[in-house]
């Protein structure tokens, strides 16, 4: 190393660096190497990597409110909830036309379960209003082709908008093309002969009460405009509170304006018992808070899980390392055992042993331990799913503790008795250190795998043993509130990895031994 | 040091026997007994029992049968930590998770020995090992030698009288083992402790021990000093096994005090000294060390017999020469004989004679 430091880089025979050589002559072993890795490596970016980061992004992802209502969210962004008043006529008719192309493309009922997640009755409203959104601006329509039949023409519509000079009606243009594209994707047919949609009347209507320029606009335009100022106007606000009331609740309009942006830390706000307001977070209702308390439940849960599946395996292990090569064969079989009967048939069996009328209760029932009447609850709660869990993930804690003593030689506990230790110092001093790296191991798999385990608790655990991964499971597959339980999930693998470095801080990762 | 046995025994076997399995004899009928002070070595093939009787004094294996007294105070009963005999294993046995002088203090910690005696007392074991610069070190950051050191330092520190040693220095190479062969007697000297060490190496049995127990078999075959041991093997077994040596079978023909005629089975007639043969008639394995084997005739006594043979080889050693020759129908007798100016080169395929001096050829069991 010296020398290397006072004659500069060591030179291969052809003079070039020593290192760029060896790297040289090490690519093609590397390459080799590489290749015979990339299909696991694609495959776990294609199946795991991907679809991980794509559900994890569901949590903050909220780009369906402002892609449903773009024109609506856009014009609730002056709205100011704390007047305490329902928007002004500008933001509903935003609204109808939002909702009219969301009716025309079956999107409203999911931005209706989407907003519902925030404020229940959400989800009602819109499917009511989708039903009648058709109809608004019905009046302006009318006066229009009462005023000039050509309003009516199709034709008459397309060639007017596709006047350059129709950039004057900046709203009607907006609604036109939002008709146009429905109509052809949508339905499939042709914008020339298709009246347009209330809403597009409703909109020039808007744009010529606002003084648009129209004069290099055909003449029809311009008489409309001048008739216009006569039109009966139609109360927008009037038919939403018709259709229901809620359109007039502060609530609702509120909660479509904190929903508005692409990305929403709303859903991990849910996912501690938080709720979004305009003005930051605040705690739910009491009687609303359930995820801290699952969170906590599920860390302590996975910890008294960890330690049973330690008091219990380090034992067994302990004989496994140490017993002779058959019975120790015998004995690693009944540990393997379990691995290869099914995970629902070995939980439904906890079940029968655990219940009230269960093995374990009659048995005890019988030695005069517990009163008949008094039988004790195993199962539907933690005690259950603790129970249930220890045996099921016990294997994971007694092979890796097994590989480990199997590597310590029983010489260390008789040069300790030598030494003058009792049995017990001899093992508390000199062979439980040396196993800890085994239990680091064991607990680090036990504790990782129960703090995401499901169908155990689902099974065993009633209400008071389930952990926060049920919570993630029933919000995947029932109430389909994805970026809740993206959140949920992703505090989980959060919290994990801090209990990881904090064990690397603490215990040291290295200490940590599969084997060998 | 002393093979006499007037000193009161320190440790003591008595018809001490040990099976395993309730079928086989790991250890027969051994007695044994050491006087305080004495470095004694149990020598044997694997599986000979110079282990288990190592571990029966040690406590970690009981005796099937017999009494194994330390002191003049039977241990069979007692269990290993409460003997206080120091112990050194093969594989060191160093507890990895502590440092060197954690693994040293280990001993005085059990014993409740105060903070400031025990850092004392290590010092002095590292001293005694000239490893006091290593404190802070964990074993596995030590050489091999340096972990053996450490290990002898622990089973020295907390003063036992008696410390056993199995084969510590096997894992070794040759240089290093010298080195430690003679820094151990030395330091068993100088503290005066007794000793029982196990090997399977024979030179190192006889370069540091007061006296070795040859072990086959699950019995003692020979108890005797190092040169006693060499010179003078009791059975063909010991001789085979400590040294090299030639071994030629045959028939006692006539025997005359001390000395023997013995008829090989190639008919030659040789002379030999009769050590466990008893009756003329009876079988028996000759053994003759290769460096006395004498082919210059005017070295041999009048009227010794002598044996026709063959050079088969002649090897180069440095300080000595070693010749292979055919004689009496075998092929691996071998003599050896010192570099020197005056010293005949043989040549294979030389026809020569060789002989020995009767008290140098032992007829020994068959």
């Amino acid at each position: 190393m010296t020398d290397t430091a006072q004659s500069g880089p060591v030179l291969a025979a052809d003079g070039r660096p020593l290192k760029a050589s060896l790297n040289r002559a090490l690519r093609r072993q590397k390459m080799r190497a590489m290749l015979l890795i990339a299909p696991l490596l694609f495959f776990i970016l294609i199946t795991f990597v991907v679809p991980i980061g794509q559900m994890l992004f569901r949590s903050v992802e909220n780009q369906i409110v402002s892609d449903t209502l773009p024109r609506t969210t856009q014009m609730l962004g002056d709205w100011d909830a704390s007047t305490g008043a329902a928007p002004d006529t500008p933001v509903f008719a935003a609204l109808t036309k939002d909702l009219m192309v969301a009716v025309e493309k079956k999107q409203h009922t999911r931005l209706g379960s989407r907003l519902n997640y925030e404020t229940t009755g959400v989800s009602s409203l819109f499917r009511k209003t989708g039903r009648k959104v058709d109809d608004m601006g019905e009046g302006y329509t009318d006066q229009f082709v009462d005023l000039d039949p050509k309003w009516e023409d199709p034709v008459f519509w397309a060639d007017l908008m596709a006047d350059p000079a129709a950039s004057a009606l900046p709203m009607t243009q907006d609604a036109y093309a939002a008709f146009a594209d429905t109509i052809i994707s949508e339905d499939g047919d042709d914008p020339r002969e298709e009246q347009p949609w209330h809403t597009v009347y409703l909109s020039l209507y808007q744009d010529l009460s606002a003084g648009a320029d129209v004069g290099s606009l055909p003449a029809e335009v311009a008489t409309a405009q001048t008739a216009a100022v006569t039109f009966q106007t139609e109360d927008l606000i009037a038919a939403f509170a018709d259709i229901d009331e809620d359109w007039l609740s502060v609530d609702t309009w509120q909660t479509i304006q904190t929903y508005s942006p692409a990305f929403t830390n709303g859903y991990f706000l849910n996912a501690v018992d938080r709720q979004k307001t305009p003005d930051g977070s605040e705690w739910r209702p009491e009687d609303q808070q359930i995820y801290l308390t699952l969170f906590v439940r599920t860390m302590i849960m996975s910890l008294t899980i960890t330690f049973s599946c330690i008091l219990l395996g380090y034992p067994v292990a302990w004989l496994l390392a140490n017993l002779p090569m058959r019975q120790a064969n015998l004995l690693m079989i009944l540990v393997l055992l379990p691995f290869w009967t099914s995970l629902l048939v070995r939980t439904s069996a906890w079940k029968v042993l655990l219940q009230q009328q269960g093995v374990i209760n009659e048995i005890v029932v019988w030695l005069g331990l517990v009163a008949d009447d008094n039988r004790l609850a195993l199962i539907n709660n933690a005690t259950g799913t603790v129970i249930a869990m220890t045996h099921i993930l016990l294997p994971f804690m007694i092979l890796p503790l097994y590989s480990v003593m199997k590597t310590i030689p029983p010489s260390y506990l008789r040069a300790a008795k030598s030494l003058g230790a009792t049995n017990w110092t001899a093992f508390w001093r000199v062979y439980f250190p040396q196993s800890v790296p085994g239990i680091g191991a064991g607990s680090i798999l036990v504790f990782i795998l129960s703090i995401g385990y499901y169908i155990t608790p689902e099974i065993v655990g009633g209400t008071k043993g389930v952990f926060i991964s049920n919570r993630i499971a029933y919000h995947i597959s029932s109430s389909l509130n994805w970026g809740l339980a993206a959140a949920l999930g992703a505090i989980l693998l959060v919290v994990v990895l801090l209990l990881y470095w904090a064990y690397d801080r603490i215990v040291g990762i290295d200490n940590v031994k599969l084997g060998g | 040091m002393t093979n006499t046995q007037n000193d009161a025994a320190f440790v003591e076997f008595e018809r001490v026997q040990k099976s395993y399995d309730g079928e086989n004899l790991v250890v027969k009928d051994l007695n044994l007994a050491m006087p305080k002070g004495e470095f004694l070595t149990m020598l044997g093939p694997s599986g000979s029992g110079k282990t288990t009787c190592l571990m029966m004094l040690a406590g970690f294996e009981t005796a099937t049968h017999g009494e194994i007294r330390l002191d003049g105070v039977s241990i069979n009963h007692i269990p290993p930590h409460k003997r206080g005999i120091g112990m050194v294993f093969q594989n060191y046995a160093l507890f990895p998770h502590m440092t060197v002088a954690e693994n040293l203090s280990f001993p005085l910690e059990v014993r409740k020995i105060g903070k400031s005696d025990r850092e004392e007392k290590v010092m002095r074991a590292l001293g005694m090992v000239q490893m006091q610069d290593f404190a802070g070190r964990r074993p596995t950051q030590l050489s091999g030698g340096q972990q053996q050191r450490i290990a002898l330092a622990r089973a020295l520190v907390f003063e036992p009288e008696l410390v056993l040693m199995d084969e510590p220095l096997g894992a070794l190479d040759k240089q290093l083992r010298e080195t430690l062969q003679f820094e151990i007697t030395n330091l068993a000297h100088e503290l005066g402790i007794t000793v029982v060490y196990v090997t399977h190496d024979q030179t190192e049995a006889l370069t540091m021990s007061d006296r070795v127990a040859v072990f086959d078999d699950g019995r003692i075959q020979q108890l005797a000093p190092p040169d006693e041991l060499y010179e003078a093997p009791q059975n063909s077994f010991v001789a085979q096994f400590i040294g090299e040596n030639n071994t030629l079978e045959g028939v006692v023909q006539e025997i005359k005090g001390n000395t023997c005629i013995v008829k090989l089975d190639s008919g030659d007639i040789i002379d030999a000294i009769p050590v466990n043969v008893s009756a003329v008639g009876d079988r028996t394995k000759v053994s003759i060390r290769p460096e006395r084997v004498e082919f210059d005739k005017n070295r041999l006594q009048d009227g010794a017999h002598t044996l026709k043979a063959e050079v088969l080889e002649f090897i180069y050693m440095g300080d000595i020469f070693r010749t292979r020759l055919r004689v009496a129908g075998t092929d691996d007798f071998v003599i050896k004989s010192r570099n020197a100016p005056d010293q005949t080169r043989l040549t294979p395929g030389q026809q020569i004679e060789i002989g020995w001096l009767a008290e140098d050829c032992r007829a020994l069991d068959a």
